[in-house]
């Protein structure tokens, strides 16, 4: 199982990941799996009813309200990122949590990189599969390299002008 | 005028930490020039012709002599005495070296200065009307709503990778001195019936490939709600933005493809099913901004200074540049006060450490400590007592910062052009160098009244050509320069975009051409007409004809 790196508590965690991603072309295994939106759609029904845990996968220019209703039983969202410049997952997975709701693990998979770790963080992502090879230490690091924000989004850090009228 | 609190200036701090790490480990070649690039490019450090070129961001083009003196400090020390103030109120420095920007960094974060945002596909700098709290034509500070947008879009979590970068001006005022309706965003700030302030707002303009003005999505918009009704636009392009093609990635396509008011559909669905209260300042914020801004006490004066009357009187050059460069004040008994950085035969925009540190004595002494630049790459002072401003004059003249021609027909906007950038297909600055040195007789440029020429060397439009009520484009014939003339444009309030006058020109017919141009105008004009007045009325035939009378040969 490769390596994933979590975030817990404030802080990243590397860890096993019980998860096996599964393409479209392949036979889905026993236990946890990741599937295509579009498997999911056809095929989810049958697997939510199996004992395992599933999550779903979720290209940028699919919308993740078309899991709404299904989200209180998906283990992970893990959204697509082809490369680091698009950033579509961004406003998608704040829409999960901040609009829908979703509570479960989202994940940053693709060109993922610890330059983007503060604001994958930001907007509510809470596991990671680094294309560039950086740890969990290099991971938590790159989040403190700010004392302060300036907008609120999907984490729980104040903003500026909550810092202020707190003061 | 905003004062970085300990929150601001940790900011900046904080980056300018991070941005030398990442600049240590790139020198020690610990990552590669592909790795490194989209860090140096969130740090306003692009790789050009000749060497690395920084630009620094002006927020709103505001300026105090401690900023302007290490603006001053910095082009002297680390780069070649002198920086390019652009159309998008930024400095560029064209001559910098990697090891020095860390450097930089520190130092211009000492007085709240920075490069962030100034390049990538994110929220650039919010730029907006240079007049802001001086003239009597606004009905609310816009540097108030500018400051709440630099801090809301400064490292974004969910917009700093957009489909392409993204540009939002303010105005207050009734004339248009921002360009907003060039703008990915233009707000202009309105006073409705019932005494309410609310924000009409434009999205979708452009210039570039594809010029479009922007259409209005909304025409009241409470200010309140500002930050949230942004967020709304920006998800909704960063999510259908196309990311296919380069040039049609910016918002204006978007916009243009799905029409103005199924976008609109899209924000306001968007902006209803959004937590606003979350996004949207506090009032207690928004004033604490809006009491960084408010004016410093004006003199009580009379409307007519005896000083600025028998000096207009005395000497025809002040007279002159009273009449092009001296703008009313909504105080009566002062001024605002144009430097023209367009001296002819020199680089538009281009201002040297000396001029800055001379500037920046100058804004102390008679402008509240305070300088703005203008998206027509000039400075200006905002709050100059009239019977100052002979005194000012004599001290801008003796270091050539009293060019009497802002607006004229050698006020002209020009990149960098080939000169510099490695995207340009041709140079833009001794084209603009040769038709300013034409009209340097000051009566001549005068007797031919306001003429906006803008130039640009490549289709990227950071000349504004297609604005240009003479705008001229360089392209690249099989790698000979050639340029494209287009008429009629206009960036101000009446804006409209530019008409093909012909096929392009070679290099050495530009001048000449403008010249015909020119001529046909002062021909063909009819009482108080502007050049663009006369195009709009006779169309484009007759200048067309003069330009290319025995040009057959022409292709």
């Amino acid at each position: 199982m490769p390596t994933l790196i979590r975030w817990r508590d404030g802080r990243a965690e590397a860890g096993e990941d019980p998860f096996t991603s599964i393409d479209d072309d392949q036979v889905i295994p026993q236990g946890d799996v990741i599937i295509s939106l579009a498997r999911f759609q056809s095929e989810g029904e049958r697997l939510l009813g199996q004992c395992r845990q599933v999550g779903v996968r979720v290209r940028p220019d699919e919308a993740v309200e078309g899991l709404a209703g299904a989200l209180p039983r998906i283990a992970v969202v893990a959204l697509e990122f082809p490369k680091f410049r698009d950033g579509r997952a961004f406003s998608a997975a704040t829409v999960l949590r901040e609009r829908l709701g979703y509570v479960g693990e989202v994940r940053a998979v693709g060109d993922v990189l610890l330059e983007q770790a503060k604001f994958m963080v930001r907007c509510g992502f809470t596991a990671f599969e680094p294309a560039d090879g950086a740890g969990a230490d290099e991971w938590t690091a790159a989040t403190r390299r700010f004392r302060h924000v300036y907008q609120r989004a999907a984490d729980d850090l104040a903003p500026a002008f909550a810092e202020r009228a707190a003061r | 005028m905003y004062r970085y609190d300990e929150i601001d200036r940790e900011m900046l701090a904080d980056r300018a930490a991070e941005f030398r790490a990442q600049c240590a480990r790139r020198l020690a070649g610990e990552i590669t020039e592909d790795q490194f690039k989209p860090i140096r490019l969130m740090n306003g450090l692009y790789l050009q012709l000749h060497a690395y070129m920084l630009r620094i961001a002006i927020p709103y083009g505001t300026l105090d002599a401690a900023k302007l003196r290490k603006l001053a400090h910095i082009a002297r020390t680390y780069d070649r005495g002198y920086g390019h103030f652009t159309t998008r109120t930024n400095l560029q420095l064209h001559w910098i070296k990697l090891r020095d920007a860390p450097d930089i960094l520190d130092e211009l974060a000492q007085v709240g200065l920075h490069t962030i945002q100034t390049s990538g596909n994110c929220i650039r700098n919010i730029t907006a009307d240079p007049h802001a709290g001086a003239t009597a034509d606004e009905v609310d500070d816009p540097r108030v709503w500018a400051e709440a947008i630099r801090q809301w879009s400064t490292f974004h979590p969910e917009f700093s990778f957009l489909p392409r970068k993204f540009k939002i001006a303010v105005t207050a005022a009734a004339k248009d001195r921002a360009a907003v309706k060039v703008y990915d965003i233009g707000l202009r700030l309105h006073r409705t019936e019932e005494g309410e302030l609310s924000f009409e707002v434009l999205v979708g303009g452009g210039l570039g490939r594809t010029p479009y003005l922007g259409p209005t999505i909304r025409e009241h918009l409470p200010v309140r709600h500002l930050l949230s009704y942004l967020q709304a636009i920006l998800r909704v392009f960063n999510r259908h933005g196309r990311r296919d093609n380069i040039w049609k990635a910016r918002i204006k396509v978007l916009v243009a493809a799905l029409g103005a008011e199924e976008f609109a559909r899209q924000v306001e669905a968007e902006w209803e099913a959004s937590d606003k209260a979350g996004v949207d300042l506090p009032d207690t914020e928004l004033a604490r901004i809006r009491a960084a801004f408010a004016p410093r006490a004006f003199a009580s004066l009379p409307a007519v200074s005896s000083i600025f009357e028998a000096a207009r009187s005395e000497d025809r050059a002040f007279a002159r540049f009273a009449r092009n460069n001296v703008k009313p004040h909504k105080i009566p008994g002062y001024a605002l006060v144009d430097i023209s950085l367009k001296e002819p035969g020199e680089t538009p925009g281009d201002c040297s450490a000396d001029q800055m540190d001379l500037i920046a004595d100058l804004a102390q002494r008679y402008s509240q400590d305070e300088v703005r630049n203008t998206y027509e790459q000039n400075l200006l002072l905002p709050h100059v007592k009239l019977d100052d401003v002979p005194a000012l004059w004599r001290a801008l003249a003796g270091a050539g910062l009293a060019t009497p021609n802002i607006g004229l027909v050698s006020d002209i906007i020009a990149c960098p052009g080939l000169d510099y950038c490695a995207l340009a297909n041709a140079r833009a600055i001794p084209i603009a160098q040769d038709i300013a040195r034409r009209f340097a007789d000051p009566e001549l440029a005068e007797r031919v009244g306001e003429l906006k020429i803008k130039i640009s060397g490549c289709i990227n439009a950071c000349g504004h050509h297609h604005v240009g009520n003479i705008g001229i484009l360089g392209v690249d014939k099989k790698g000979e320069e050639f340029y494209q003339l287009t008429l009629g444009g206009s960036g101000d309030d009446d804006a409209s975009i530019g008409q093909s006058l012909g096929p392009a020109l070679p290099a050495g017919r530009v001048g000449e051409a403008v010249d015909q141009l020119v001529e046909v105008y002062l021909r063909e004009r009819e009482g108080p007409e502007r050049f663009l007045d006369t195009f709009r009325r006779t169309g484009l035939t007759p200048f067309k004809e003069a330009v290319y009378a025995d040009a057959h040969q022409v292709a």
